[in-house]
């Protein structure tokens, strides 16, 4: 799962590789509560509050047509590293505990290997495919949004992701997340998607880009 | 193959062969512990094998991605997305609805990858052998509009190469981990997506089962060496249904619906009429509409940054964009 992947962006197009307008939500489980914060998204508004990275939050940067360089941090510490936004989630083996404090953009995210293994070592198939999945619990995020035209999550949501790595018959590999937001407040229902990234050779095409409210 | 189907087999082969030791034949019990301590040995060196999963069950839909594409359909002329080479956008464009009227193509788009392009649920479950109880095919069915799809384990080849293609093709299978991996060859030409974006019948499709509890990811890599200049992939989510789905939905009825004899409804080339909706609907430049494999990739976004201006939020015609009705669970 280590080193670098692409986004290859063949669903929802329209919603991912434009900033789409304003009240155009679909497919998106959203409560009523949700539309109306939603109906008054102001991205200027964001700017001037220094809310400018609001949809590069864990639960909607996933869906932003990017580069990740996931590494190793430590035995017990996966890094992911995401150029859109400039941005890095950290996932914690083991007994991790939080150390609290205000919430963040990426939130604390938790991580096991289904079928459990610990840390570092983590199953991987003979040729680099994976004989398992890499499950992440996140929690504690900053208030966000799913998508860049003002869908919202609320502080309390809570996100569980899989990742799978296939091996196509090219050889390529490719990393498969399956990611599911729950947030009573703004989903009538767990909001379900997987997304997909071809692994690169190389870190070909990484670039690191600030955040943007209307981008 | 997963420690307690190599118990299986191993029971299986202790219970009808006699194994000759000196002085006695092993008896069935014997075997029976001996097959049992393999298993144990195997457990207990954590050997994951080969790993098959249960995915039989009725899996619904989540469509909280690409409802618009699954349900209503996409604009008449939309290939974002899709890595169609000069053929295949000339074939789209030339592609008129009313080519649905006919008997010849009324059913064509229902080829075997619509499972992942439609807003349907699926069933799955497994055939064995009755008398040794191996898998010997997965079928999915349940999904409107054509018959389940056999997905066969026993390691049977596929077709040669010149055997006729069928609407659903051939697909076999095998397990890769917890992870079934499929492969379909031999299906007709079709349409990747519902406003006629092409697939030919040189196309083949390859597809991942990943199960996690009770949420299904099934990964779709569709190839076409006549229309398109690099793979389609796709990743849909399903999530068990207590309700059971229909094995078999109603089918594709092919039927004349009054199209003239001899008269195939087409767009000669520059002459479609809907090349411009998506730009002026959505503001979505002619380049994009048109499809490539430069639109999948993030560069692709960083181009149309300076050319792409945010549209007025829609006051009709608005395809229930406003979230929440079109992302039900359809089954």
């Amino acid at each position: 799962m280590t080193g670098y992947w692409v986004s290859i962006v063949t669903e929802d197009w329209r919603y991912r590789m434009v900033t789409p307008p304003k009240g155009d939500y679909q497919s998106v489980p959203m409560t009523m509560e949700s539309r109306k914060v939603a109906d008054a998204w102001d991205p200027a508004k964001d700017e001037a509050a220094g809310e400018q990275c609001k949809s590069y939050g864990a639960a909607g940067i996933m869906r932003i047509p990017e580069r990740l360089h996931i590494s190793w941090q430590d035995d017990n510490t996966l890094k992911m590293d995401i150029d859109a936004g400039t941005q890095t989630r950290v996932f914690h083996f083991g007994d991790w505990k939080s150390p609290g404090g205000e919430a963040t953009w990426q939130g604390d995210s938790v991580a096991q290997w289904d079928p459990p293994r610990g840390g570092r070592g983590g199953p991987e198939a003979e040729g680099g495919g994976s004989s398992g999945s890499l499950k992440i619990m996140t929690t504690h995020m900053k208030a966000g949004y799913l998508r860049k035209n003002g869908v919202p999550y609320s502080a309390n949501a809570t996100m569980t992701e899989y990742y799978d790595v296939v091996r196509e018959r090219s050889g390529d590999l490719w990393l498969i997340l399956t990611s599911i937001v729950q947030d009573p407040q703004y989903l009538r229902e767990p909001f379900m998607i997987s997304t997909h990234y071809r692994k690169q050779a190389d870190a070909s095409g990484w670039d690191p880009t600030p955040c943007s409210a209307r981008w | 193959m997963g420690p307690y189907t190599v118990f299986r087999k191993m029971v299986r082969i202790f219970m009808t062969t006699r194994i000759h030791i000196p002085d006695r034949s092993m008896t069935r019990a014997r075997a029976l512990g001996a097959a049992t301590a393999v298993l144990g040995l195997l457990l207990l060196a954590g050997v994951p094998a080969v790993a098959e999963v249960d995915l039989s069950g009725s899996w619904a839909a989540r469509n909280h991605e690409d409802s618009q594409l699954r349900f209503q359909g996409p604009s008449a002329v939309d290939y974002t997305g899709l890595p169609l080479n000069e053929s295949g956008r000339a074939r789209a464009l030339s592609y008129s609805q009313s080519q649905l009227a006919e008997p010849e193509r009324v059913c064509l788009f229902y080829a075997p990858y619509y499972m992942m392009i439609g807003p349907f649920g699926i069933r799955m479950w497994s055939e064995a052998d009755p008398h040794t109880g191996t898998v010997i095919s997965w079928q999915i069915g349940g999904w409107e509009d054509r018959a389940p799809t056999t997905i066969w384990m026993d390691g049977r080849p596929h077709p040669p190469k010149n055997a006729p293609h069928e609407k659903g093709g051939f697909t076999t299978g095998e397990w890769e981990g917890n992870v079934l991996t499929t492969y379909t060859t031999h299906f007709k030409a079709g349409y990747v997506r519902r406003n006629g974006a092409p697939t030919s019948d040189e196309a083949t499709m390859t597809e991942h089962f990943i199960r996690h509890g009770d949420i299904l990811t099934i990964t779709t890599l569709v190839d076409d060496p006549v229309y398109f200049s690099e793979p389609v992939y796709w990743s849909r989510t399903f999530q068990l249904e207590p309700t059971p789905i229909p094995a078999m939905g109603p089918p594709c009825i092919q039927g004349d619906e009054g199209t003239k004899e001899g008269v195939v409804p087409h767009y000669l080339p520059g002459k479609n009429p809907w090349v411009d909706e998506m730009t002026t609907k959505f503001h979505i430049p002619r380049e994009a509409v048109l499809g490539g494999a430069e639109t999948m990739y993030p560069e692709f976004r960083k181009k149309m940054k300076d050319k792409y201006v945010q549209p007025d939020p829609c006051k009709r015609d608005c395809l229930g964009n406003q979230g929440g009705a079109a992302a039900l669970a359809v089954q």
